[in-house]
Parts: structure tokens; C-alpha cells; sequence
């Protein structure tokens, strides 16, 4: 323990003395780092597919799609950007020089703007669910914002932690970014120092673990957590909903095996379309994943036998196992479970108050898809909501009328890979974003410039204080310059004080 | 009148969930409400700030009423700007698709205002607050009650008491607000009472907007404006509420030759400004309370320090005054150098050149605010360069957070978060992204069973490299 203390100390006296001596500010040291992050995945991809595989049997396309090509997009927004805006004050995009114009005159002349800079020493802790993207892309924000950084990898996810620790070194600045390997413990650890932003991605319990610990050195912090993420499903045409099962299933099945925080948790449909479903649904898990628990193809296992014995243990109780349509055997061996499906599992189930993550979807049936809002107000704000419709009323009413991190029409997951778009939650889903620009801006300081001259002192700002002075103050904070006019002109009164001293 | 928390709270969220105050017109109603009593009780508004603090009419009447007109009928100009939503891009990878950011409320916000500008950072929170469609509970500070019980009447004169209440008292009513669920808390205030709301928010996972304070040092270069600069400076030091203002500058850093000429001028202007006997000024504020007075000659009087005023020191327990004191040289290990003042002692500290500041300020807590007064543009970018902190003026003190179109917050220990005009919308706002797709437009290589063939195809698809999408489709 005293080892892990001590190397975690010896660790953020390095990081915070190279930050000072302004090592990681240069816009070539960001784009240097950047490009290695761009060279490290590409140049590692078989043994990072290797790595997702024995940690997740998770399969390369998937490994591909989720883990390995998003550092190749967002690093290359991120280049862009900071190649784009080359003045020595970056991002000039983000600098807003505001005109003169909209100051009072009691400034003039006067220039403002907004600078982000760096805000120091960072800590990322990253998921064990998409163990490489979810720590490449904060720390691809982190850097390119000026930061140095720990980044430390889930634990239950091995040999991607132990990818990370090795590779990272080869690649990138290891006297600003550095990996740190462990548990709980060394978690802790890292938790009791002063940081100057931490970026959690996980559960909501260790949510408020974090947060409470930064609140001692009132550290901020961004929570990427999760919550129950439903899907809206109206009535649609038969090859629209075929479409609609197909990408419903390939969000459920095909993301970590429901391992996702944007990951499918349940459904909401019409009872009358209810039957429709579950077979388009058994239809398509046969084709994409296959039938049998011991030939599955082309899904994640469940992590570690703790969160295997969690998921069985919710389809456990008796209302939920009576509810299930398809599926419910696993494979103890190999930590699989079949993609299954429960019909109108009682609501006050554990399976439905807790997050699921894992391969099974339960159906909720309403009367009316309506209902659904209601249904999902009464509970936490999740991180997405997905609705099938083609109904513009509908659709607007989701909008105006629930809360979540986002809302996706007509697919599900896909906001992840839009760089264009924050992705973050909102309520017990987190807070804060990320992703693209997002990523920057959240890891920067936008510190506030105001710049005069000497040039044109207005008298009135100071004392003895007299009925002129305040009634000019008024008029020109107030931008009335018309009345300021008359005033100078000595054709309005003066001010009267209000009150008897 | 006793409010429960947690019945103010339960209120509120059904006020928010019957839709209410999502309305554009329902918003523009309370903006127009808190224009009105503003303008209808400037006379009592005054009175109680002169009661609490004895803040010079003139204060209250530009830092607290033009204020709080301002931020109103900025809003009020650019709300429905504000509320429309943002348009984002896409990619070819979500081909057909549309993305957008929809601005949409939080739902129940806590603000904790504080005692030296009490009309003014309560309303600038609440006016964000209702401009993004939020409900509010007010809790003002308790070191004010003249203005903590006149925003009580008022807001529920005025406003609509269904979605906006006031929660007076003191540590434990303000404890119990702080135990129930919020969607956002902002607190105005102090270091250590930031740390404590942090924490009761850690537990709701509710998101904070922590504006504290800091030593907002400044630093004052040769070859300026010295008579300007000292205006300035007197300005934002005395000028503010006596120097109780968070982005009030704290100390002074100038060279060991210039600190005479810099002490002269301070000295002269003072004089101008507050007269020759500055505790019978009507133009100065009053220390709040006897605990920070005695807070503050606790400062001056202290050992190391007390030998070095060299203007001013006097003060009267009874009118709770201190004059304008100047102390030079003092030692950075005394306890002036360590805590926020938060009073009208100005230390100076000398440096041999004028670059040394900045390591000065480096070594400390990032302030709220620094500010640099020089003509030396290469000093100034350095400045704007090296030091962190909430916000910066060159040239000028104070006036960046009046500014209201820049973000007004603190960094490290000065803070979290930001607000001010359209900062305040987004800070009290959720922007939710949606992205609308279409049922065309599906890619067969989504879905498993992943072949090679559909994986070739999804590297090139995802890299949006079109030959190898060719190549991929037809197999080559």
C-alpha cells in the first residue's frame, strides 16, 4: 500500500511540474501526441482486437467499430481543429472576440475575449466495457486541450489495462501522460490527491464516490454514467419495423452484449404489436447471433463471473423467469448468456429498477405508445432514449416532454460516433460531455479577458459622489445614450437621492 | 415564515412537471416581474442595502439595481435566440441523418446567494435559472437580513411563488436544503462552505456551479497612467463594497522602485475621493459584521504586519468602518498574505523585476481574478499567457464581470463553472442532442455474423475512405 502511495505521489509531482514548465502547451507537442495516439492504435490493432477478445470475447468487427475507429475520427476533428486555428492563441474558434459594440460605453475603448487554457493535471478512470476507446478518447481531449494526464484502466478488464500500461509509454510523452494500473485500492489512492478535473466514466454508485472525493479539493469532475436506456417503439410498416428489429437487435446484442451505457436496456410498444415483435426479434437473433447458448457467434461475454452471477440473478425471480419469451439458458464456462427476451416482466422487479447490462431485453406493453413518456418520466433520466416513429407529433412531444443525455429517432447507438454531437448525460445519467470539440472544451479553462487603455477616463466612476455623476453612471451603463446626451447638455435633471441619509 | 425543505422542494417539481415553466411567454413574464419590483422598490431596495452594509447609494444603485435591470432585459432581448435550438453536423457515416441541440431545463434549482452584493447575485442566478425554464429556491444569506427579508417579500410580491421560493434562515435551514435532491445548485460564497455543498451534491450527483473566491492579486508595471491607474484601482478596491467583493483585487505586486511612487498616488487620489477623514465618507461601505471586523484588525494589528501601514489603520467599532489602508513590503508567510482579505487593506509586495509576479501568483491558488496594469504589450500577453485564473482585466480592475458577455467563473480552487448573460442560460440548461434518422439509408455490414468481407467493408465505411468502400463492395 505504501508503495502504491508513494508511486502515485511521485507520479503527480512529475506530471504537475512538467505541466508548469509549460512542456504539454505548445500546439506541436498536442499534435505530436495526437498523431501518436493515431500511429499507436493502428500500428497495435491486431493486439488490441487480441486484448478486447480475451477480456470481452468481443469480435473484431465490433472491436473495430467501437473501440478502435473513434480515435481515429475524433484525433482527426481534434488535428483539424487545432491545425485550423494556428494563431500562438489556439482555437481561435473557440476565442470570442467581442466587439466593442457590446460593451457600455463606460468601457470604450475596451476589447474582450475568451481563452481556453489548460486546467492542469487530469485524471481519466476508464470503463472495463470499452476498455481502449474509453480511455483513448478523454485522454485524446485531455491532451488536446494542453493537459497532463493519468489515465487509469478498469481492472476487470486485464489485458487491455496491461496493453495500455505497456503500450502508452512506447508511443506517447510519458512525462505527461502516464498509465496507472490497479484496483480499488489504487483507485483510492489516486482519489485522495488534488486533481484538476476528473473524468469518470461507470456506474453511478462509484459516481458519488468520485465526486465526493473531489468535492474535498473541489476537483470538478465529469460523470459519464448510465441508466436505463428504453426504446420507444410505435406502430410502423412491415419493412420499416424490419429495419427497426434489425437495428434494435444490432444495438442490444451486437454493443458488448447489452454492456453499454447508451445500450439498449428495454422496450416500450403497443400491445397489439407486442407478438409482431418478439418474432421479428427470435427471427434475428437466430440470424445474427445464432441459436444455441454453446454456438454463439459474434456477441461479448459477460464480463467476470460477478456480473454473470448478477444478470442470471435477475432473470431469477419468479415473475421474470415466467416473463421469458426467448432465451434465458447460459453458459456458465464461458460466461455467456443467450440473448433472450421477457414479455411484461413485473415492473417492481430488480430487472426493472436496476440497470440490466447484459443481453436481456424485456417488453413492456402499453396501451397506448403514448403512455411511454409517462412511463419514462416516472423514472431516473437515462443517457439516451431511442423512438421508432414516423409520427412528427409524436415525435416533438418525446422531445419537449422527457428528459435524457440524448434522443436518437429511428436508430440506436449510433450518437457515439458523431463527432459533431456531446455525448453525456443529464440528472442521475451524469453530467458534463464529451466527444469532438466537446472533448476540448471540457477539459480547458475558458478564462474571461477584458483589456483597456489609459485612454478616456469617465470621471463620473468615482468619489465624492453627486446627483450628476450617479444619474451619468445609470445612463451610460444602461447604453441611453440619447438621455446621456441631455444630461451633458445639462437638459435633464440630476439624480435624486432616494433615500434620507 | 418556516419553509420546509423538502415541501418546497416536492412543490416545485410538480410545478416543473405540469410544463409551466418550459413556456417562452411564462419566462418573458418573470423577467418582466423582477424588472417591475426592481424599478417600483428601488427606494427600499437602497435602504436595506445601506442597512446591511451601508453601501453608498451610488453602489447600490450601478453594481446591484443596473445590474440586476441589465442581466433582465438581456434576457428578455435574447431569450428566444437562446431557446432555439442549435444545429450540429453530421457525418457521412449516419448518412441520412439531421442533428441538432436542444436546449431544455433541468428542473429544480437551488441557489445560495451571499451577503455583499445580496440583491445582485441572487437575481442574476434566478434570472438565469427562469431563462432556461427552471423552477428556483432562493436561499440569501442570512449576514444581510435587511435584503434577505426584503427579497423574501418581494419575490413572493412579484414573482410566481408556484415555481420561485424564498428559504430565509441560516446554517441549519440551509443544511436541510443541501440534503434534499437538486438539479443544479449554484453557491456563491466562501472556500469552505464550497466544499461542503460539493459534497451534499456528490451525493444527489447534482451538478454545482461553485463561484468562491481567491487572493485576486495585481500587479502594476512602470511607465503607465499612474493617476488613471490609481483611479482604477481605488476603484475596484474601495469602491467595492470596501473591498468585500470576490474579484476585488487583494493584493499588490509592483517593483521595489516604483512602490513609493505607486503608494503616493493611491494616497493622493484616496484623499480626492474619500476626503481627509475617510471614516466619516458617506461613500464607503461599512464592514459587514463585528466578526469579520474584528477579522480584519485581527489582520492589521497583527505583528509582522502592523509596522508596515503606511496609510491609514484607523478604524470605529461602532460604525463597524475601516479607513483605506495601505501596508508595503509586507512578509508573504504573514497571515494578510494567506487568507482572502476581504476588506479595504491593500499589502503591496515588491519584486526586483517586474516578470518575478508572475511566479508569485503561480506559487498560489488559482484566484478568481488577476488583473495587470502596463503598456508593455509583451508583459501583457505574458499575463494573459501564464496566469491562471477565473478571469483576467489589464488595465482595469473589476469591470471583466460586469461584462456580460463574458463567462464569469473561477478555476481551481476559485471555483466551478460559469455564468452571466447567455453563460447563465447554458449553465441552467441540458443541451440534448438528437439525432433524427431515417429507415433508408441501411448498411448490411452493421450486423453480424461479421464476415471478413463485411468487416473490410465497415473499416472503410467507418474510415470514410471511398475507394476502399469500392474495393470492399465488390470484393476486391
Amino acid at each position: 500500500m505504501e508503495e502504491i502511495v508513494a508511486r502515485v505521489g511521485k507520479n503527480l509531482a512529475e506530471l504537475r511540474q512538467n505541466f508548469r514548465s509549460g512542456r504539454t502547451r505548445g500546439l506541436e507537442w498536442r499534435k505530436t501526441q495526437l498523431r501518436a495516439i493515431l500511429k499507436l492504435v493502428a500500428e497495435n490493432e491486431d493486439e488490441i482486437f487480441e486484448a478486447l477478445n480475451r477480456d470481452l470475447g468481443k469480435h473484431p468487427a465490433e472491436a473495430y467499430r467501437d473501440e478502435t475507429s473513434s480515435s481515429n475520427y475524433i484525433t482527426e476533428s481534434s488535428c483539424l481543429g487545432l491545425l485550423s486555428s494556428f494563431l500562438p492563441r489556439f482555437m481561435a474558434e473557440a476565442a470570442t472576440v467581442v466587439l466593442v459594440g457590446k460593451l457600455p460605453l463606460l468601457l470604450f475603448p475596451a476589447k474582450a475575449e475568451v481563452l481556453p487554457e489548460p486546467l492542469g493535471v487530469v485524471l481519466i478512470f476508464a470503463s472495463w466495457n470499452f476498455p481502449i476507446s474509453l480511455a483513448l478518447d478523454p485522454l485524446i481531449g485531455a491532451i488536446s486541450a494542453g493537459n497532463t494526464v493519468v489515465v487509469k484502466p478498469s481492472e476487470l478488464a486485464p489485458a487491455c489495462s496491461s496493453f495500455l500500461a505497456r503500450i502508452v509509454p512506447l508511443y506517447l510523452d510519458n512525462k505527461a501522460i502516464k498509465v496507472v494500473e490497479g484496483g480499488s485500492d489504487v483507485a483510492e489512492k489516486l482519489l485522495e490527491q488534488k486533481w484538476d478535473k476528473i473524468f469518470f466514466t461507470g456506474s453511478a454508485r462509484v459516481g458519488r464516490i468520485i465526486m465526493s472525493a473531489a468535492a474535498k479539493h473541489l476537483t470538478p469532475v465529469t460523470l459519464e454514467l448510465g441508466g436505463k436506456c428504453p426504446i420507444i417503439l410505435d406502430s410502423l410498416s412491415g419493412s420499416d419495423l424490419k429495419v427497426a428489429v434489425k437495428r434494435i437487435s444490432g444495438g442490444k446484442w451486437g454493443a458488448c452484449a447489452g454492456q453499454a451505457c447508451i445500450g439498449i436496456d428495454y422496450v416500450l410498444v403497443q400491445q397489439k404489436l407486442a407478438p409482431v415483435l418478439v418474432e421479428l426479434l427470435k427471427k434475428c437473433i437466430k440470424t445474427f447471433y445464432g441459436e444455441n447458448v454453446k454456438n454463439l457467434n459474434s456477441i461479448c461475454r459477460i464480463v467476470n463471473k460477478n456480473h454473470f452471477e448478477r444478470v442470471c440473478n435477475l432473470l431469477e425471480d419468479p415473475g421474470v423467469a415466467a416473463s421469458i419469451v426467448y432465451g434465458g439458458s447460459f453458459d456458465k464456462q464461458n460466461l455467456l448468456i443467450e440473448p433472450t427476451i421477457l414479455l411484461d416482466p413485473p415492473l417492481d422487479a430488480d430487472i426493472m429498477t436496476e440497470e440490466i447490462f447484459g443481453p436481456v431485453l424485456p417488453i413492456i406493453t402499453l396501451n397506448e405508445v403514448e403512455e411511454s413518456i409517462e412511463f419514462i418520466n416516472a423514472r431516473p433520466k437515462p443517457l439516451a432514449i431511442y423512438v421508432f416513429t414516423k409520427n412528427k407529433t409524436f415525435k416533438e412531444k418525446v422531445l419537449q416532454e422527457t428528459s435524457s443525455g440524448s434522443v436518437i429517432f429511428n436508430d440506436t447507438m449510433i450518437q457515439f460516433i458523431c463527432d459533431g454531437l456531446p455525448f453525456g448525460g443529464v440528472g442521475q445519467s451524469g453530467f458534463g460531455r464529451y466527444h469532438g470539440k466537446y472533448s476540448f472544451d471540457t477539459f480547458s479553462h475558458e478564462k474571461a479577458i477584458l483589456k483597456r487603455s489609459f485612454f478616456l477616463e469617465l470621471e463620473p466612476r468615482y468619489p465624492p459622489w453627486n446627483g450628476f455623476k450617479l444619474e451619468f453612471i445609470r445612463l451610460a451603463y444602461n447604453f441611453d445614450y440619447i438621455r446621456l446626451l441631455l444630461l451633458l447638455l445639462g437638459l435633464r435633471r440630476r439624480y435624486t437621492s432616494r433615500i434620507v441619509i | 415564515m418556516v419553509v420546509d425543505a423538502a415541501v418546497a422542494v416536492a412543490e416545485l417539481r410538480a410545478t416543473f412537471a405540469s410544463g409551466k415553466t418550459k413556456s417562452y411567454e411564462w419566462r418573458v413574464s418573470q423577467f418582466k416581474a423582477i424588472l417591475k419590483l426592481t424599478n417600483e422598490h428601488e427606494k427600499d431596495i437602497i435602504e436595506a442595502l445601506r442597512s446591511d452594509l451601508n453601501k453608498p447609494e451610488y453602489e447600490a444603485l450601478l453594481y446591484e439595481i443596473c445590474g440586476v435591470k441589465k442581466s433582465a432585459k438581456l434576457a428578455l432581448k435574447e431569450l428566444r435566440r437562446w431557446m432555439t435550438p442549435e444545429k450540429a453536423k453530421t457525418s457521412l457515416i449516419t448518412f441520412p441523418s439531421s442533428a441538432e441541440l436542444v436546449s431544455e431545463p433541468l428542473g429544480v434549482i437551488l441557489v445560495i446567494s451571499t451577503w455583499n452584493y445580496p440583491f445582485l447575485l441572487s437575481f442574476e442566478a434566478i434570472i438565469g435559472a427562469i431563462a432556461a425554464g427552471n423552477t428556483v429556491v432562493l436561499k440569501p444569506s442570512e449576514i444581510a437580513p435587511a435584503t434577505s427579508s426584503l427579497l423574501s417579500k418581494l419575490i413572493g410580491e412579484y414573482m410566481d411563488s408556484s415555481a420561485l421560493k424564498v428559504v430565509e434562515g441560516a446554517v441549519p435551514e440551509t443544511t436541510a436544503l443541501l440534503e434534499q435532491k437538486w438539479d443544479k445548485i449554484i453557491y456563491t460564497g466562501s472556500e469552505k462552505v464550497g466544499r461542503i455543498v460539493a459534497a451534499a451534491a456528490a451525493k444527489h450527483l447534482t451538478p454545482v456551479i461553485l463561484e468562491l473566491g481567491g487572493k485576486c492579486p495585481v500587479i502594476v508595471d512602470t511607465k503607465i497612467n499612474l493617476e488613471v491607474a490609481a483611479r482604477r484601482l481605488i476603484s475596484g478596491k474601495w469602491g467595492c463594497n470596501s473591498g468585500q467583493t470576490c474579484v476585488s483585487p487583494d493584493y499588490i505586486l509592483t517593483t521595489k522602485e516604483f512602490a513609493p511612487k505607486l503608494v503616493d498616488a493611491l494616497v493622493w487620489e484616496l484623499e480626492k475621493f474619500y476626503g481627509k477623514e475617510p471614516l466619516k465618507s458617506p461613500d464607503l461601505s461599512r464592514i459587514v459584521n463585528s466578526s469579520h471586523f474584528n477579522r480584519l484588525t485581527k489582520l492589521m494589528d497583527n505583528e509582522k504586519v502592523s509596522g508596515k501601514i503606511v496609510h491609514g489603520g484607523q478604524r470605529d467599532k461602532t460604525t463597524l468602518k475601516i479607513a483605506p489602508t495601505i501596508l508595503l513590503d509586507v512578509p508573504e508567510d504573514s497571515l494578510i498574505m494567506n487568507e482572502e482579505i476581504f476588506g479595504p487593506l491593500f499589502p503591496i509586495i515588491t519584486v526586483d523585476k517586474i516578470e518575478d509576479s508572475f511566479n508569485v501568483i503561480n506559487a498560489r491558488e488559482k484566484p478568481l481574478a488577476a488583473y495587470l496594469f502596463t503598456n508593455d504589450k509583451t508583459l501583457q500577453e505574458e499575463f494573459v499567457e501564464s496566469v491562471s485564473a477565473g478571469g483576467l482585466s489589464i488595465n482595469e480592475t473589476t469591470l471583466h464581470s460586469a461584462t456580460l458577455t463574458l463567462p464569469f467563473g473561477g478555476v481551481g480552487e476559485s471555483g466551478m463553472g460559469s455564468y452571466h448573460g447567455k453563460y447563465s442560460f447554458d449553465a441552467f440548461s441540458h443541451k440534448k442532442p438528437v439525432l433524427r434518422r431515417s429507415f433508408v439509408g441501411e448498411v448490411a455490414a452493421r450486423y453480424p455474423p461479421y464476415t471478413p468481407k463485411k468487416q473490410r467493408f465497415l473499416q472503410a465505411f467507418l474510415d470514410g475512405n471511398i475507394i476502399d468502400i469500392f474495393r470492399a463492395l465488390f470484393g476486391w
